[in-house]
């Protein structure tokens, strides 16, 4: 049996009636070095049990981030999922629904994601938030839209604490959509003097707490220099337990928040899919992005819920859409939602102490080693260190003391000399005090 | 001269002295159903005629209002930010979106007057 659909001749037929010669030059626009040329060596056909055999054997030379001691972060954080996220998130109702459009037959999925909209405003300190975004990255990209939107100006200021994945993807919407980003460059300690760049022409000013490097900072003052020159403050959080633990952006005055919401009941994901959170104030809720659950009451006067606000949207709106992001991130809002409901208030707070508990402790250890300086002055769970020597030979030499140290910095900024002997390290509950010791001797080891 | 225009897109000009006082017509409103909310541009913002100018929003659709003529926007009214509903029982009136110094008064020439904009109406059906 034949399965698939087309013949040749429907192919040329096809490619005949739009004019083109083949197949290929329908990709002409995909830049050639990210193309194949040609396919990929496999053997023709092999058994079933052979192909996992061989799948396996690859598969082992992997290092699992959970076989190892683990401190990598840099906006994915390996937390504990409680069993009873992975078995609710699975029933039928929830994995299998679609956009609920009609609220007669999507109560469930309705009242979740309202539920999800409080839990991400409350600890947000924000109003309002929407029933999530793809991710984090993109949230933040949005939220200056929004801004662009709302103030009727064009040019947004990033911090250099900003994850440089976050700042990649604001500047190709930029260059696209036709807005100026001025992203300063990644700057360690209090490099930075932000007021002094927002003016009358700006829309926002984005900045990320903790920032890219684990530095936690009080942006009140900043919120009130946007605020008095009719700029917004966006404030970006990729570790979305911080919020347990330290003040909430909307305590700061924050405008928008476009957070990274993995942490609460989603794995690793091999960096997706995640979950974009993104909370406002109410006065611009017209102009924010995504899906809004609202709560009503039905024609009995029970209490049910809704899509609302939908003319924002682009199966209202078209082009002139908020956004065009529709459909938004629900089972991964779901995870989130049970997990944050299982932890409640005290929970999640005792969980937030839990990991900078670890992290103070890992920092601790780590300082001790000599030539080894720290260069956070407050963190949460993540910190930045100075090494001796570059942080990508030492990572690699202990990923094979099979210790996963964290991030060397040079990763993501590889053409900055002054970051390459930088290491972004993370702890969570997940790190047991053997796994510090453990990393405190490797490295020291690696180092001496 | 104290004329009263419309647009094929159901927006109302009336002149007033240097002014033209932009809306949307009764027409217009009947089909949106109840107004919820307008977004309306800054005082002096530059409108250029058929583009954008303003936003109504109703409970089933979102739509935008087209400058009838091009200039600068003069003034706003802002209670329809309140009260959105003025445009459902008053669009002609107390429901007015903005007033604009506008540039050119031969721009109206292409508009429609009231007699000629009620027969295009009753064409629409």
């Amino acid at each position: 049996m034949r399965y698939l659909p087309l013949t040749d001749r429907d192919r040329s037929e096809m490619l005949a009636a739009i004019g083109v010669d083949s197949v290929d030059a329908l990709f002409a626009d995909v830049p050639s070095a990210a193309r194949l040329e040609g396919l990929v060596d496999l053997p023709k056909a092999k058994g079933e049990l052979e192909v996992e055999r061989a799948i396996t054997e690859m598969a082992a030379r992997n290092i699992a981030a959970g076989s190892v001691p683990f401190f990598i972060g840099g906006g994915v954080y390996r937390h504990h999922i409680p069993a009873t996220v992975d078995h609710l998130i699975q029933r039928g109702e929830f994995l299998t629904s679609y956009t609920p459009y009609q609220p007669e037959i999507s109560q469930g999925t309705l009242q979740y994601l309202f539920e999800f909209q409080t839990q991400v405003a409350v600890l947000t300190g924000m109003e309002v938030a929407n029933a999530s975004l793809y991710d984090g990255a993109t949230a933040c990209v949005e939220a200056v839209m929004m801004a662009n939107r709302l103030t009727r100006r064009r040019k947004a200021v990033l911090s250099g604490g900003t994850h440089p994945h976050y700042r990649e993807v604001c500047e190709t919407y930029a260059r696209f959509v036709g807005f100026e980003l001025a992203a300063l460059d990644p700057a360690l300690g209090d490099a930075e003097d932000l007021t002094e760049l927002v003016g009358p022409d700006i829309s926002c000013v984005v900045v990320q707490n903790p920032d890219f490097f684990g530095e936690i900072r009080d942006y009140s003052d900043l919120a009130r220099a946007c605020h008095d020159v009719g700029a917004l403050l966006v404030v970006v959080v990729t570790e979305i337990l911080s919020l347990g633990a330290i003040r909430p952006p909307g305590e700061m005055g924050a405008d928008i928040v476009a957070a990274e919401g993995q942490s609460l009941g989603n794995a690793l994901n091999f960096g997706g899919p995640h979950l974009g959170l993104f909370a406002s104030r109410d006065k611009y809720v017209r102009q924010m992005p995504g899906r809004l659950a609202g709560q009503t009451i039905d024609a009995d006067g029970r209490r049910g819920w809704v899509l609302t606000l939908s003319t924002r949207e682009q199966h209202i709106r078209r082009e002139r859409a908020t956004s065009n992001i529709c459909t938004n991130s629900g089972l991964c809002a779901l995870a989130f939602t049970i997990h944050l409901g299982l932890l409640g208030e005290t929970g999640l707070t005792r969980l937030a102490r839990l990991n900078h508990a670890t992290a103070v402790g890992l920092a601790e250890r780590l300082e001790r080693i000599p030539d080894v300086q720290l260069l956070n002055r407050a963190f949460f769970n993540e910190i930045a260190l100075r090494l001796p020597r570059p942080a990508a030979a030492v990572v690699d030499a202990l990923a094979e003391k099979g210790v996963l140290a964290g991030i060397p910095v040079s990763r993501l900024y590889p053409n900055r000399v002054e970051l390459a002997e930088v290491l972004l390290v993370a702890a969570t509950e997940m790190v047991t005090t053997t796994d510090l010791d453990r990393f405190e001797r490797e490295l020291k080891d690696v180092l001496s | 001269m104290s004329a009263l225009r419309f647009t094929r897109d159901h927006e109302w000009v009336r002149l007033d002295g240097d002014f033209a006082v932009v809306g949307i017509t009764d027409y217009a409103q009947s089909q949106l159903g109840d107004v919820v909310y307008i977004e309306l541009p800054k005082i002096g913002h530059r409108v250029e005629k058929g583009k954008e100018a303003a936003v109504v929003e109703s409970v089933k659709a979102a739509s935008e209002v087209y400058a009838p003529v091009s200039g600068e926007v003069a003034d706003i009214n802002e209670t329809l930010t309140a009260d959105p509903a003025k445009v459902n029982t008053d669009p002609m009136g107390e429901g007015w979106f903005l007033k604009l110094r506008f540039d050119d008064p031969q721009e109206l020439d292409d508009l429609m007057d009231e007699t000629a904009y009620t027969r295009f109406v009753a064409e629409q059906h």
